[in-house]
């Protein structure tokens, strides 16, 4: 596949839902002209090359949106990535080996054999057999090779060494190392290790030390159908797994696997998410889901932090005060204020926080004031309280938009019921309810955002950009919440035309701000231009550790 | 056809060192009834030359054997008597589990027997000389509640 184009078509399946979208919304504000909402495209049929026939069709619509794709070609927050399908992946594979086949002369399962040892670097595999041929194919499992295909054999006087079985007319089998055991024990080592243990591209000669590597020909006649599928299924496995650029969908159930040439050590300049053909959204650089604009550190980072004290730090920051010489969190739990510290020993008072030998005689009733240990104590004190509760302050909206984007989750399976509802309601036609599911599909694509905005917040340090950064969340923010609202209307109300125009107005404007706050926040990622604070290195950004 | 295997498999391995023997240091103490669903083996092994670790030491070895033997490895795990300890090795953990390849389903060959695998042991033992266990022997034994085929060791070390 050609990579460029499909990463234009790629990039036309984002841009042609949204300013179908806008275009739609625009013409019937303006003319009042019988609405054509827009149709329930699949979101992802154009990264399909079969499709684009599709394209050329005469379509008013299609044509309106090519045109405006031309304009907003480049954008930086979309990575170019290819979606395979099985049947796809299967015809990578087999290109590969008849390539090698063609090449080097070899059997095709040899070939495959090769490719998969060499982890489908077809381009090592031909140097290295070039340079030593013999090392090679010992290091693969195919010395000696022959051109005798794989058979079952009846030897007389021959003993299985596995099961011990001798009985006359005993099926066996041996590969080209020789080993030779009975059909019985072969097919019982096989389903072990292709059931049992996913064992597949690399399944060796049963005998012990014998490196000998199993071929997609013998095994044809040593297993039963239901296994050769699940070997194939492995074999699949090893090829995109030894791919550096390949990933597998983590949707539950879903067989594709997705390309993108983004590296490990492009992942502080750039937030690669893709979208496969399930619909499912998620991070090629690292195993959560879609978390544009954060980086994936970032990410990781923030998660850490969430899983570790956002809850306990809540409870702490209301119950809790630090002793001011070791720091160690202490709960009062009854009793006078004088205070010894279990792990320093550090004696205070809890009122003031100073220096309890400061007290004087005034045991066990705090009324000084202006004590030096005890406001350089309340410093650090606040100082602590404030790095708190500017984390809470961040984990709080992050965590809002998690539980809200949770919510329209379940919004999104009654809509489908609400779009049957208002269809017999108002009369309007399956298609002309379809802004519905735009409008929930946009949601929480937005709030998945907006989430993510908060995280990447909390580690920015303020300067003129995260000016621009806040403003353009704020105004997101307002968006995702204002259709939020119109979009729980009771059926009722949602048949009226003008709020249908107004839902798909806002949805259009929605769609329209998150790329716009995506546009900011990754082009000044990959320009290095953020400054992140704290211990979070990104590279050259991270210049100082400086608190606002 | 899987437990007449296995069983089938013991029976001519138990005929075989009926007839043969076992190698010097290695005694079959008590072979379980072949043909029941879990079988257990017990060996007694002995360290041959004048390694000071293992002198005059005897070691009780017990064999399980599941169903699906030889395809799957048996579980071998060092038993514990009163004149029969548990050997010092950076390999086996003082509960008796051992750590070695041959006895997971990587390193684990049909091919290989109880008679082959009691000499894989005994051979280890005479090569080593660090009179020590494992690193990490107590925080193991005090936490392991998995079966040893379910542990997933990491065999990085070929040097003992």
């Amino acid at each position: 596949m050609d990579s460029e184009e499909d990463f234009m078509s790629q990039m036309s399946s984002d841009d042609e839902n949204m300013n179908y979208d806008s275009g739609d919304a625009l013409s019937d504000a303006d003319g009042m002209s019988d609405p054509i909402p827009p149709q329930g495209m699949p979101p992802s049929a154009n990264i399909y090359p079969d499709f684009d026939e599709d394209y050329d069709q005469p379509d008013p619509d299609f044509d309106l949106t090519s045109k405006d794709l031309e304009k907003t070609k480049k954008q930086a927050h979309i990575v170019p990535f290819n979606v395979y399908d099985p049947a796809d992946i299967q015809k990578q594979q087999d290109g590969m080996i008849n390539e090698v086949n063609m090449i080097l002369d070899m059997t095709k399962e040899d070939a495959a054999i090769m490719l998969r040892y060499f982890k489908w670097n077809k381009e090592r595999l031909l140097e290295d057999y070039m340079d030593r041929p013999e090392h090679v194919l010992e290091a693969a499992g195919l010395n000696t090779t022959t051109a005798k295909p794989p058979k079952l054999e009846t030897i007389p006087g021959f003993m299985c060494d596995i099961c011990c079985e001798d009985d006359d007319g005993l099926e066996s089998f041996a590969l080209k190392c020789g080993h030779r055991y009975c059909v019985d024990c072969y097919r019982q080592y096989l389903k072990q290790k292709i059931k049992d243990e996913g064992e597949a591209a690399r399944i060796q000669c049963p005998s012990d030390g014998c490196g000998r590597i199993l071929d997609s020909k013998s095994l044809d006649i040593l297993v039963t159908s239901d296994l050769v599928e699940r070997y194939n299924e492995l074999l699949h496995r090893t090829y995109v797994e030894n791919k550096d650029n390949y990933k597998w969908c983590p949707a539950p159930d879903c067989p594709n696997a997705i390309e993108c040439g983004v590296k490990k050590n492009q992942l502080n300049q750039i937030v690669p998410t893709v979208e496969c053909h399930c619909g499912n959204r998620f991070c090629f650089g690292c195993p959560n889901p879609d978390h544009q604009p954060a980086p994936c550190e970032l990410v990781k980072k923030w998660l850490k932090k969430c899983a570790d004290d956002s809850e306990t730090a809540n409870w702490i920051s209301a119950n809790t005060k630090e002793c001011p010489k070791c720091q160690s969190t202490i709960e009062k739990n009854g009793g006078c204020n004088h205070m010894t510290c279990r792990k320093c020993k550090y004696e205070f008072c809890w009122m003031c926080m100073g220096l309890w030998s400061e007290h004087g005689t005034s045991w066990y009733n705090c009324n000084r004031f202006e004590e030096r240990s005890g406001s350089d104590a309340r410093d650090a004190q606040a100082k602590s309280r404030v790095s708190l509760e500017r984390y809470l302050h961040y984990y709080n909206r992050y965590a809002n938009h998690e539980q809200s984007a949770r919510l329209d989750k379940d919004i999104a399976l009654k809509t489908e019921k609400k779009m049957v509802q208002l269809q017999s309601a108002s009369g309007m036609s399956w298609i002309e309810v379809q802004y519905l599911n735009s409008a929930s599909q946009s949601l929480q694509t937005c709030r998945q955002t907006l989430k993510w905005t908060y995280a990447f917040a909390f580690y920015l340090q303020r300067n003129n950009l995260t000016e621009i950064f806040e403003d353009n969340q704020k105004d997101l923010e307002m968006a995702v919440e204002n259709l939020s609202e119109m979009f729980e209307k009771p059926i009722v109300e949602l048949s009226d035309q003008k709020l249908k125009v107004d839902i798909m107005d806002k949805t259009a404007y929605c769609n329209k701000r998150r790329v716009i706050l995506l546009e900011d926040t990754a082009n000044n990622l990959a320009q290095g231009k953020w400054l992140f604070n704290g211990d979070l290195n990104m590279g050259s950004s991270s210049s100082g550790t400086s608190r606002r | 056809m899987a437990t007449n295997m296995s069983a089938k498999r013991l029976m001519k391995e138990l005929g075989k060192i009926n007839n043969d023997g076992l190698p010097p240091g290695i005694e079959l103490v008590q072979s379980g009834s072949a043909g029941s669903e879990l079988s257990d083996w017990l060996f007694d092994i002995r360290v041959l030359d004048e390694n000071p670790i293992y002198k005059d030491g005897v070691y009780r070895l017990k064999f399980r054997f599941s169903k699906s033997y030889p395809i799957e490895p048996p579980e071998v795990t060092f038993e514990k008597q009163t004149d029969r300890p548990i050997p010092i090795h950076p390999h086996i953990y003082s509960n008796g589990i051992i750590c070695l390849d041959l006895l997971g389903s990587q390193g684990w060959s049909p091919v290989q027997s109880a008679q082959s695998v009691c000499m894989s042991i005994q051979s280890m033992l005479t090569s080593n000389t660090k009179n020590e266990r494992p690193p990490g022997d107590e925080e193991f034994v005090r936490g392991n509640t998995l079966r040893p085929r379910d542990i997933e060791f990491l065999y990085h070390d070929n040097t003992v």
